[in-house]
């Protein structure tokens, strides 16, 4: 890759911000579920926060992301207030939806998160239509639809990669790759590289380390680039591992140990903290400051969710369609 | 017809109907676009020809023919709607729905509830279908109820030049997914043509003959299966008053009840298959709303139980039919 892209230091700090909070994030929520404080369907994101801080900090607020069920991270890391999140999962009046769509569905149209959805596969049909939009509008702006590897065996996968190169949507394609499709491993379920599939639509296929902040951040800029300038979509895989079973409570006894201990041993984040540290970027006051200042604010979002109201019964009544049922 | 053509001609078929309805609707509003399989000039406008002339008139950009991947065309119809756009997505044929029901049921129908109202879907998806011309198992199947089972999509189907253009109207100004199915073996049957920029409202049926006796409740191509029914029956000195449904989801409850109210007896016909049909719901709600006041328990009359048929005799008796609808009201009023 000619030209590489490097995040300047300001942003180098930022993605880092972005992994701390989705890593503090993810601690509280099991935390709060543990003690019973809340009840939730969670599906922990801990181990992938580099993708979405490395590639959002390309982005702005007007871009587009559609995400999934396991999408804590690619909120917050595009913006996603916390107390709308927390007050969302919560089921309270305050979060986002209102309530009614839960740790699934968050949807933030004024930080771009038009769809978060529960169905493995669903993010890519709708991010070409986002991206469709934009086109139409000359707008500018790019969609980037999240996945992992597991939906990469969807039919819609075929289907919508083939459309946005057909049609040169501005589209990124970023499979997470965790290594594990809900209790499968990968290597049971592919026979090639996801990111090998895109030379079969004719789009760029990137396969890159989705732990190290560089690499991942230097493919983004990149595919964002192309998408912008009207070159058409990009499928990323970014290789990760998930550090807990599919959802909160699983036993993840089909996980190899071995591996899981070498993936938690590496982990990104405390990783990424020393490299800035070592290479002078960021002070160890500074990052403390800024994790002190997460955990002020996740304390306030979670006191604030569970403080609020539920929705009210006539709330089964109103946004099915635009006029309230009868 | 001409999209262009500035004097209304007498007559019109459904086929014109909406293509007038899509045109005018383009013409007056430039986030009105649409995409399907063959739907542009180049691929001759559709298999049947419904969306001829707009893409030429409207441009590729706006009238697009995709690949045959119907997930990928409801969701980039989902896609630019939420982002301000009104697509009208073609399911070529409504069995083909069937490979795109996640994007339909789970995504487009829910997103604006599960959003808290933030986002909306104002899309519409056009798709045709019924029996008659040969198709056998898999291209003709009514299959209105399941989307009339979930909330957040309503569901029309006009019988009608008029109903086509009025309801295609009201199905792109609403705000949400309608699903506007189209009966293709009556797209030519000439009838009177519709106004510009007329609307049906969606929800609302049509009394189309007034009787005393009995309301028969049909849509879709099983009008013309009633309307001489109602004559035949009238030759029998029985009153038959026929509604056309027109709108599956929201039913119009107040006009059928209130009708069934006055007749006493209710036949409800459709060529989907009869157990857990359309005219299901319509019997239990009238069950539930006029108790002791029918003078004979609603009758249903829907498809057999069974794969649409090939061969011609079969397929023929699939569907009700004229005779079928007389035979099933005198049975009841002789009850």
């Amino acid at each position: 890759m000619s030209n590489r892209a490097t995040p300047d230091a300001a942003t180098q700090v930022e993605i880092y911000r972005r992994m701390a909070l989705i890593k503090a994030n993810d601690e509280r929520s099991r935390k709060v579920i543990m003690n019973g404080r809340l009840v939730m369907p969670y599906y922990s994101p801990r181990g992938q926060e580099v993708i979405p801080s490395a590639i959002s900090v390309n982005l702005t607020d007007d871009d587009y992301i559609c995400t999934i069920y396991r999408g804590s991270h690619d909120q917050l890391a595009k913006g996603l207030p916390l107390k709308d999140l927390w007050a969302e999962v919560a089921g309270r009046t305050t979060g986002t939806c209102k309530g009614k769509g839960g740790p699934m569905h968050v949807t933030y149209p004024e930080k771009g998160i038009m769809v978060t959805t529960g169905i493995v596969g669903s993010t890519m049909p709708i991010a070409n239509g986002l991206a469709w939009g934009s086109q139409l509008k000359g707008d500018g702006r790019v969609t980037v639809a999240s996945f992992g590897d597991g939906a990469a065996n969807i039919g819609a996968f075929h289907e919508s990669l083939n459309l946005a190169a057909v049609w040169k949507l501005p589209v990124i394609f970023v499979c997470q790759n965790n290594e594990w499709g809900e209790h499968t491993h990968f290597d049971k379920t592919s026979n090639v590289p996801v990111a090998d599939r895109a030379a079969a639509y004719g789009m760029p296929g990137v396969r890159v380390d989705g732990n190290d902040p560089f690499e991942m951040y230097a493919v983004a800029n990149e595919a964002i680039a192309r998408a912008r300038a009207g070159q058409g979509p990009t499928l990323i895989e970014a290789m990760t591992y998930r550090f807990f079973g599919h959802v909160f409570g699983d036993a993840d006894n089909y996980m190899d140990k071995a591996r899981k201990a070498k993936a938690i041993a590496d982990d990104p984040v405390p990783a990424f903290r020393a490299t800035l540290i070592e290479s002078g970027v960021a002070s160890e006051d500074q990052l403390a400051a800024m994790e002190a200042a997460i955990e002020k604010d996740i304390d306030e979002a979670v006191e604030f969710a569970l403080a609020s109201d539920f929705p009210g019964i006539e709330e089964l009544k109103r946004d099915v369609f635009a006029e309230e049922m009868a | 017809m001409n999209a262009e053509t500035k004097v209304k001609p007498a007559k019109a078929n459904i086929l014109q109907g909406i293509n007038a309805a899509i045109a005018d609707a383009m013409e007056a509003d430039e986030t009105v676009i649409a995409l399907g399989e063959d739907l542009a000039d180049p691929e001759e406008g559709g298999v049947c020809g419904v969306t001829k002339g707009l893409s030429s008139r409207f441009g590729e950009h706006r009238v697009r023919s995709t690949p045959i991947s119907e997930q990928a065309i409801i969701g980039a119809a989902i896609g630019a709607s939420l982002v301000g756009f009104k697509p009208i997505a073609e399911i070529m044929l409504m069995n083909f729905t069937t490979v795109a029901m996640d994007m339909i049921v789970n995504h487009a129908a829910k997103l604006r509830f599960m959003s808290g109202g933030q986002t909306h879907v104002p899309i519409v998806i056009r798709t045709m279908t019924g029996t008659g011309f040969g198709s056998g198992g898999q291209h003709c199947d009514y299959l209105e109820a399941w989307f009339a089972h979930v909330a957040g999509i309503k569901v029309v189907t006009p019988s009608s030049p008029k109903d086509a253009y009025g309801l295609m109207r009201s199905a792109i100004d609403d705000p949400d997914p309608v699903l506007f199915i189209e009966n293709l073996p009556t797209y030519w049957t000439p009838a009177e043509a519709p106004d510009k920029d007329y609307r049906v409202p969606i929800g609302k049926a049509n009394v189309l003959s007034d009787g005393s006796d009995v309301t028969i409740i049909a849509y879709a191509r099983m009008i013309q299966e009633a309307t001489p029914a109602v004559a035949k029956l009238k030759e029998a000195g029985i009153s038959a008053e026929l509604i056309d449904l027109r709108t599956i989801a929201p039913w119009d409850r107040d006009t059928v009840v209130k009708s069934v109210a006055k007749t006493g007896r209710a036949v409800i016909v459709h060529e989907a298959v009869t157990p857990f049909g359309a005219g299901a719901e319509i019997s239990a709600v009238l069950n539930e709303e006029l108790f002791g006041k029918l003078r004979a328990p609603a009758k249903r009359l829907g498809g057999a139980f069974c794969p649409v048929p090939f061969s011609k005799p079969l397929e023929t008796a699939f569907a009700p039919q004229t005779a079928d609808i007389v035979a099933a009201v005198e049975a009841l009023v002789r009850a």
